[in-house]
């Protein structure tokens, strides 16, 4: 299985649904980025003029990526920016640690071919598993 | 599923359907509406049924459609006592509602000129991914938009006066305590006054023709003419701001209802008692969110009324750009109701559904009083909307709750597989509306055959006699994210 996302074609009414895939966690959340911010731009056409740092640590995977693309869709607001490169290490001992890195820039309506909106990652289908193959697959649904 | 029809226009699904129904669900609809509702409304009206402390019926109304949690056009009153919260019944964009402004203008005034003044409409209120607003507030004042709403933008000069008396509850609801919204709130929409979003977010130039108008007394007591008059309508709400305050207080929710010993049959609509800490703290941020809407759309308005007053080279005042009425679609409100022959304070929760309240209520500005809630519904940029009134029967029957827009029936995906958002802006330039969008894409997405009919959902409540039908609104130009 390797690092990659599908959206869902017909999944949802109104709003937007991926599923993302990965051989490890880590590839799965770079992933599962990639597609959040795919629905918003053309991803292609982001330059990685600046960069950003998160660390978040939850004690479940699945609350960890709910997290992960809210923070994500927090900075496209507050910082005004879209990310199109994702660098994520994950650890887990008591608890599963993210230290990510990720690239993008500033959102200029004239150049990112601009797509919806995200609002806020629900809990609806929302599920993280490991595939009997040892990859690990997740299904997001985005409100827009 | 068993769907027993009681009238024409309403539908039941009685409680022994699913287990854990406390109350019936109730559907408000004609028959081929009915029909065309996608299985998740009926799903998840069934779910809402099932919530501690629900009140007579969990309803939906003619637009009813998928949503999370509830679905779209799902209302639910719940006992203050052992009631429940949940922002699945008020979704992430709280306080989503409508703004009308009337206008003196007609459509042979502003036809020539529509062009320009979509231009200077566009620059001044943006739209799309992550838009900024032109108003530059520290984060300390943030706080004063959060607890005062409309009136922080009157102070500022962002409103008239009289704006305020035209706002449902005067533009701002109480209870909003700024310790109970996050960093990361205020950081999302400190930048964002005034802004429109994306979706099916809007602002449109619409006319009201003569020929559309059902109730001529009540259309000329809310400053409708007729005669081809221009109005203008948006349509947004409380940005990421509320965005941000609904995807941390359902995380906040889904931990904590194991606590509570409640259980639902939906993840999406976690919930809490109402009168615990963290329901409080809820509805407290949730208050903050609604004051943020209605301090948005009143900025847009401010923009709106500067637009105009540039292209027609005159003051707003003399163009007669008054605020007719706003409504929030998107909120839990506190209001009371005659239960077992005693008026009894209820939170109503309402997503995608307006207040219609009849004549005499006390919530209503004392302009509209004696005739009732205005109700403003939103319809898909291609086909129009309407201005409606409530009525007592409202109250008796939905928790004075009606309709909010035409409701979607077809995916995003399966409308831009219809239509390409180039082809769609020429198609309507040919029906004489002409649009300018952030997102091409976005415009595909909300094509108007993407919709109900919404004259069949107005319809639908007012055969009811839950709101009347005052004016239809045609547009003729529109400004999308």
């Amino acid at each position: 299985m390797t690092q990659g996302y599908t959206f869902l074609e017909d999944r949802v009414i109104s709003d937007l649904a991926f599923e993302a895939t990965g051989d490890t966690p880590a590839e799965l959340f770079q992933a599962a980025g990639l597609a959040l911010f795919e629905g918003m731009a053309d991803t292609g056409r982001l330059q990685p003029r600046v960069r950003k740092e998160i660390r978040l640590r939850h004690a479940q995977i699945d609350q960890l990526l709910h997290d992960w693309l809210s923070e994500l869709i927090y900075l496209k607001d507050a910082a005004g920016l879209l990310f199109g490169e994702f660098s994520v290490q994950l650890n887990q001992n008591t608890e599963w640690n993210l230290v990510a890195t990720v690239k993008g820039e500033p959102i200029d309506p004239k150049r990112h071919a601009l797509r919806a909106d995200a609002k806020g990652v629900t809990y609806h289908q929302f599920e993280v598993v490991q595939t009997e193959t040892g990859g690990w697959k997740a299904r997001v649904v985005v409100d827009i | 599923m068993q769907v027993n029809k009681i009238t024409d226009y309403l539908w039941e699904i009685p409680p022994t359907e699913k287990e854990g129904m406390r109350v019936p669900a109730r559907i408000y609809a004609s028959e081929k509406l009915l029909k065309e509702m996608d299985d998740g409304v009926f799903e998840q009206i069934t779910n809402v049924a099932c919530l501690p402390g629900i009140q007579k019926y969990a309803l939906c109304m003619p637009d009813g459609h998928w949503g999370y949690g509830f679905p779209i056009g799902g209302v639910a009153a719940f006992s203050l006592q052992d009631g429940v919260i949940s922002p699945g019944g008020i979704g992430f964009d709280i306080n989503c509602g409508m703004r009308l402004i009337r206008t003196d203008l007609t459509k042979a005034d502003v036809q020539p000129r529509l062009k320009d003044l979509l231009n200077v409409l566009f620059n001044k209120v943006p739209a799309g991914v992550g838009a900024k607003g032109f108003v530059k507030i520290e984060r300390k004042e943030m706080a004063e938009v959060m607890t005062r709403g409309v009136n922080w933008c009157i102070k500022k000069g962002y409103g008239w006066a009289q704006d305020r008396d035209r706002i449902e509850g005067d533009g701002c609801l109480p209870g909003g305590d700024p310790s109970h919204v996050s960093q990361h709130a205020v950081e999302r929409g400190v930048g964002q006054l005034g802004t429109l979003g994306s979706g099916n977010h809007y602002l449109e130039i619409q006319v009201a023709s003569n020929e559309n108008i059902y109730d001529e007394k009540l259309a000329r007591a809310l400053g409708i003419f007729g005669q081809d008059q221009v109005v203008v309508m948006v349509h947004c709400g409380s940005r990421g701001f509320g965005h941000q305050i609904a995807t941390d207080y359902l995380r906040v929710f889904d931990s904590a209802m194991k606590k509570y010993g409640i259980t639902v049959r939906d993840r999406q609509l976690a919930c809490v008692p109402f009168r615990s800490p963290e329901g409080q703290a809820y509805y407290s941020a949730m208050a903050c969110a609604a004051n943020m809407a209605f301090a948005n759309r009143q900025v847009i308005t401010h923009r709106i009324r500067e637009a105009f007053s540039q292209v027609f080279n005159e003051d707003a005042e003399r163009l007669g750009l008054e605020t007719i009425y706003d409504v929030a679609h998107n909120v839990a409100k506190i209001e009371t109701y005659e239960m077992d022959g005693k008026p009894t304070e209820l939170l109503v929760h309402r997503k995608g559904s307006t207040r219609s309240f009849g004549p005499g209520r006390t919530e209503i500005p004392t302009l509209y009083r004696d005739w009732g809630q205005p109700v403003i519904v939103g319809g898909s940029m291609e086909t129009g909307s309407y201005l409606c009134i409530g009525t007592q029967k409202a109250e008796t029957e939905t928790f004075g709750s009606t309709m909010h827009g035409s409701g979607r029936t077809m995916s995003r995906h399966a409308a831009k597989r219809m239509v390409r958002g180039t082809d769609l802006q020429r198609r309507m330039e040919e029906h004489g509306i002409l649009v300018k969008a952030v997102s091409m894409s976005g415009l595909a997405e909300e094509a108007g055959a993407a919709y109900k009919n919404i004259s069949e959902v107005v319809d639908t409540m007012d055969a009811v006699g839950v709101s009347k039908k005052i004016v239809q609104l045609k547009p003729i130009g529109n400004i999308k994210g």
